[in-house]
């Protein structure tokens, strides 16, 4: 099991690296082109030249890599070209709204994905033909689009919800709660949609095993076989979903954000990526990078409990 | 996996089915618009393309005319059919030219991805070795990368540049053509016409030419449809955003514009999101359809819920009308099945039968063979006689008395007689244990499902059990997961759990077909101990006629859903009367005599 772990995590680092690495070159690739962004189109060739040196740009691409790796390790991302911040401080204020909003929404579907999926394939019939539809609609239509429609519906016709904003849990639960409901209903459909029908292939898939049969020779109850040794056997695929519905989530979550003006990395990393403010968007990088690993990491170790085979 | 907002693009495709002739291929086209949401879809994109390349032409005005006098102007006002942004310039028209921007971007993010994907794919599926491997490992990280976070930071570096950012989603999504490809490919790869056009002497160019591109055409054009939706779904995101080229209309940029305008001109949002959201879905829904026209195993064959209750009514009123006089059976017959009618849907609506009638007695102390060839429809008699036939089968008549009582009459005395008083050893050992479980647990558990035992006295009985059934060190391989014991143990394993519950009669599924030839025997001789010592009555389902010989008492011959034979297995191999029987036999000694 420690070994099963290890090779996991190397494997996490090794990912991190290479897309950090790929990132980092293709940011800083133009150290002339990254000076002239932060003087503007006024500034003289010699101060470029000087912006290029004052910020380090003019030492060879590894050597800039490894400084930011070794500010990784030590919390120091740098500071924001536009603003002056530094990057892990604009961060923390920021990352947490993308996360909860993920989080919650990955949660329920999570929950309401497998009680879909698994009804579908179980009892099959009316309730199987009525999700089949709804749900390649659900996985169809962009977040943004139903984020835009749910704006336009609950917000500005009947203002049920705040159209936009952001309440912190901490200072109000209530208002936290009413500024992400429709952020989450908008993610939730497709990431539903999506997830249950994989699911439901999940569970179909094991249903239609030998030892299924066998079980059920043996005198099991159907019920308990369903929720004992099948439910069980399709955890393993189930799990692969969600961490790949994750990643998509992030991406939802980063578009969505801009609908309901939620301060999130989506936000940031839009108006990071309009100012060329090279060291906020690596910043962005970096955690977008670790989340996603973090997640498959889970989904690995959540894998290997419960399927025996994937211990190795 | 690539940041498409909300866009499964089925990563996890099973293995493609075997192409259809070429025959069928040619006519898939009109296969396609014979169906009426496979017309409508196309006919829809074909449309949406039409205006995107003939916008210069039909779009009342350009791109950024603007008109101050209907600036915000309502939908269906004039000249402005679906009315004007917050700078008076004409919707329909922005639409029709930004449909240029999306085709654009449709065919950047197929032409990168198909090349990437499919040619990787190709390559590794046809050579594995090194390159598959890394080749699968690059994959997987491009699949956890968020893609439109990708895309922002490009932005960074390249400002607006919807060829570089397609062209980098491209690549971002080429995975799951990888993963598709190289799936069918290695399955392709061993078929025996690979290996035959190999012997002939084709280049590996030819090969991959001629049999494997065509092998995986179908599910790339399937893949296609459904990484068209994504580029589109992608390129509108990154233009929503506000990343798109200020001077140059796309229908994100519409969306945006609309979107921060929605509190003037509310239904200019609509027109837009519409367009997106249609045009995505008359994709994925293509899609869909091609994957039922081309994979035509893909739609199950089924009945509809109504003509199955009708179906089955109709054995069961057949039932009681001849059960006021089935013959009796004899008294020692335990199993007595009668005129076993079984059928399953033929994909038209209509039922093909393939069991006309079985009767069978199976008498306790008795081993009942039950032989015949692949298809003859001995599996689904055994499969009957425990009520777990596939889910789609039906039962069309007759009846499966245990000890004169129908078993088919109701749903509980099934259960009551399932694993209880009739028990089943299947024919695959390893694929019939629970990979997630220890053997002791599946077995504990299933024992306990059916008998009134606490734990700690259920695994006295199973380690018991287990030594009995020949197994060494029960205590250590009551621990042990199903991946990591034998074929010969598992079917050991799978024995044990038959007998634990004590039943009266077991039905084995040719139980010693996957072994080797030296685990056979041993298993053949336990099952013919285990129903001395019990008194058991057995069902030994087989094809195998030296097995026949081995263990049975008494022989069924199967052929064609009929039984035409049965007797004494000494009279019936001394002078079998049925022309099948003696040839069944003839050939079977042929072969016997081949193989010494």
């Amino acid at each position: 099991m420690f070994w099963f772990v290890l090779k996991k995590v190397v494997r996490a680092v090794a990912v991190m690296l290479l897309v950090t690495f790929a990132t980092f070159t293709l940011m800083y690739g133009n150290g002339q082109g990254i000076a002239r962004e932060v003087l503007g189109i006024q500034a003289t060739p010699a101060a470029i030249q000087a912006e290029v040196v004052r910020l380090g740009l003019n030492q060879p691409l590894i050597v800039q890599y490894g400084k930011w790796l070794h500010g990784v390790v030590t919390g120091n991302l740098g500071s924001s070209f536009s603003t002056g911040q530094a990057v892990t401080s604009i961060l923390s204020s920021r990352v947490p709204v993308t996360l909860t909003l993920v989080i919650v929404t990955l949660v329920l579907t999570a929950v309401l994905s497998v009680l879909i999926g698994v009804a579908a394939a179980v009892y099959g019939g009316w309730i199987d033909r009525v999700i089949q539809p709804l749900s390649v609609l659900g996985a169809a239509i962009p977040a943004f689009i139903i984020a835009i429609g749910l704006v336009f519906a609950f917000a500005i016709r009947f203002r049920f919800f705040p159209a936009t904003g952001y309440v912190s849990p901490s200072l109000s639960v209530s208002g936290w709660l009413s500024s992400i409901t429709l952020p989450v209903l908008a993610l939730l459909v497709g990431s539903i949609a999506a997830a249950a029908a994989q699911f439901r292939g999940a569970v179909l898939d094991t249903l239609s095993k030998d030892y299924v049969r066998t079980l059920r020779a043996r005198g099991i109850p159907e019920s308990r076989v369903i929720f004992r040794h099948v439910l069980r056997n399709a955890a393993g695929p189930g799990l692969t979903v969600l961490s790949l519905q994750t990643i998509a989530l992030i991406g939802g979550a980063v578009i969505i954000e801009q609908v309901f003006a939620l301060p999130g990395i989506g936000d940031l990393s839009n108006t990071a990526a309009q100012a060329g403010d090279v060291p906020v968007v690596m910043g962005l990088v970096l955690v977008t990078a670790v989340i996603v690993q973090v997640v498959n990491l889970l989904g690995d170790l959540a894998n290997a409990a419960v399927n025996p085979k994937a211990r190795t | 996996m690539t940041g498409a907002p909300g866009l499964d693009l089925d990563v996890d495709l099973p293995a493609p089915e075997p192409e259809p002739q070429p025959a069928a291929r040619r006519s898939v086209l009109r296969r396609l618009l014979a169906n009426p949401q496979g017309a409508c879809c196309l006919a829809f994109l074909l449309f949406v393309v039409f205006i995107g390349l003939a916008s210069p032409w039909l779009a009342p005005v350009g791109p950024n005319v603007t008109n101050l006098s209907a600036v915000n102007a309502p939908p269906f006002s004039p000249h402005h059919l679906l009315g004007a942004d917050g700078s008076g310039r004409d919707i329909l028209s922005r639409l029709m030219w930004g449909t240029r921007e999306t085709l654009l971007a449709c065919v950047i993010v197929l032409v990168v991805s198909v090349v990437l994907g499919v040619t990787s794919g190709l390559i590794a599926g046809y050579y594995r070795g090194k390159f598959e491997a890394s080749a699968s490992w690059v994959s997987d990280v491009i699949m956890s990368l968020p893609g439109i976070v990708l895309l922002i930071a490009l932005y960074a570096r390249t400002g607006p540049n919807i060829v570089a950012a397609m062209a980098v989603f491209g690549l971002i999504i080429a995975p799951t053509y990888f993963r598709l490809v190289r799936s069918t490919v290695v399955s392709v790869r061993n078929e025996l016409y690979v290996d035959a056009a190999k012997v002939v002497g084709l280049s590996d160019f030819r090969i991959v030419g001629r049999h494997v591109l065509t092998a995986v055409r179908g599910p790339v054009i399937i893949q296609s449809s459904f990484v068209i939706a994504a580029g589109i779904a992608i390129e509108a995101g990154v233009d929503f955003l506000g990343l798109g080229n200020p001077a140059q209309p796309s229908w994100g940029s519409v969306l945006q514009q609309s979107f921060n305008n929605i509190y003037n001109n509310g239904a200019s949002v609509v027109w837009p999101a519409l367009l997106i959201s249609l045009t995505i879905l008359a994709l994925v829904l293509l899609g869909n359809v091609l994957r039922d026209l081309l994979q035509s195993s893909a739609h199950g064959k089924t009945l509809s819920p109504r003509r199955r209750r009708e179906l089955s009514q109709q054995a069961r009123q057949h039932a009681a009308s001849t059960a006021n006089a089935p013959p009796a059976p004899p008294k020692d017959v335990v199993l007595s099945i009668r005129g076993l009618r079984i059928g399953y849907p033929d994909g038209n609506g209509g039922v093909r039968e393939v069991v006309h009638g079985a009767d069978l007695d199976v008498r306790r102390g008795q081993v009942h063979g039950l032989v015949g060839e692949s298809g003859s429809g001995k599996s689904q008699i055994a499969f009957s006689a425990l009520g777990i036939l596939p889910k789609e089968a039906l039962i069309l008549g007759g009846s499966i008395l245990l000890d004169g009582k129908d078993l088919l009459a109701s749903p509980k005395l099934m259960e009551e007689a399932r694993g209880r008083r009739i028990a089943y050893v299947p024919q695959e050992p390893m694929s019939n244990l629970d990979p997630s479980f220890t053997i002791g647990a599946q077995l504990t558990y299933g024992l306990r499902a059916v008998k009134n035992m606490t734990k700690q006295e259920a695994e006295q009985k199973l380690l018991g059990l287990l030594a009995r059934v020949g197994i060494n060190n029960p205590e250590r391989v009551f621990r042990l997961y199903p991946h990591q014991i034998s074929g010969g143990m598992a079917q050991r394993v799978l024995i044990c759990g038959a007998v634990a519950a004590d039943p009266d009669v077991i039905v084995a599924d040719e139980p010693t077909t996957a072994l080797d030839v030296t685990v056979q025997a041993e298993v053949l001789e336990l099952l013919r101990e285990l129903d001395d010592e019990r008194g058991l009555a057995m069902i030994l389902v087989t094809h195998n006629l030296g097995v026949v010989a081995d263990i049975c008492d008494y022989v069924s011959v199967m052929k064609d859903g009929l039984i035409v034979e049965r007797g004494d297995v000494d009279s019936l191999f001394e002078s079998p009367a049925q022309a099948y029987t003696q040839e069944l036999l003839s050939s079977s000694r042929r072969v016997e005599l081949t193989e010494v």
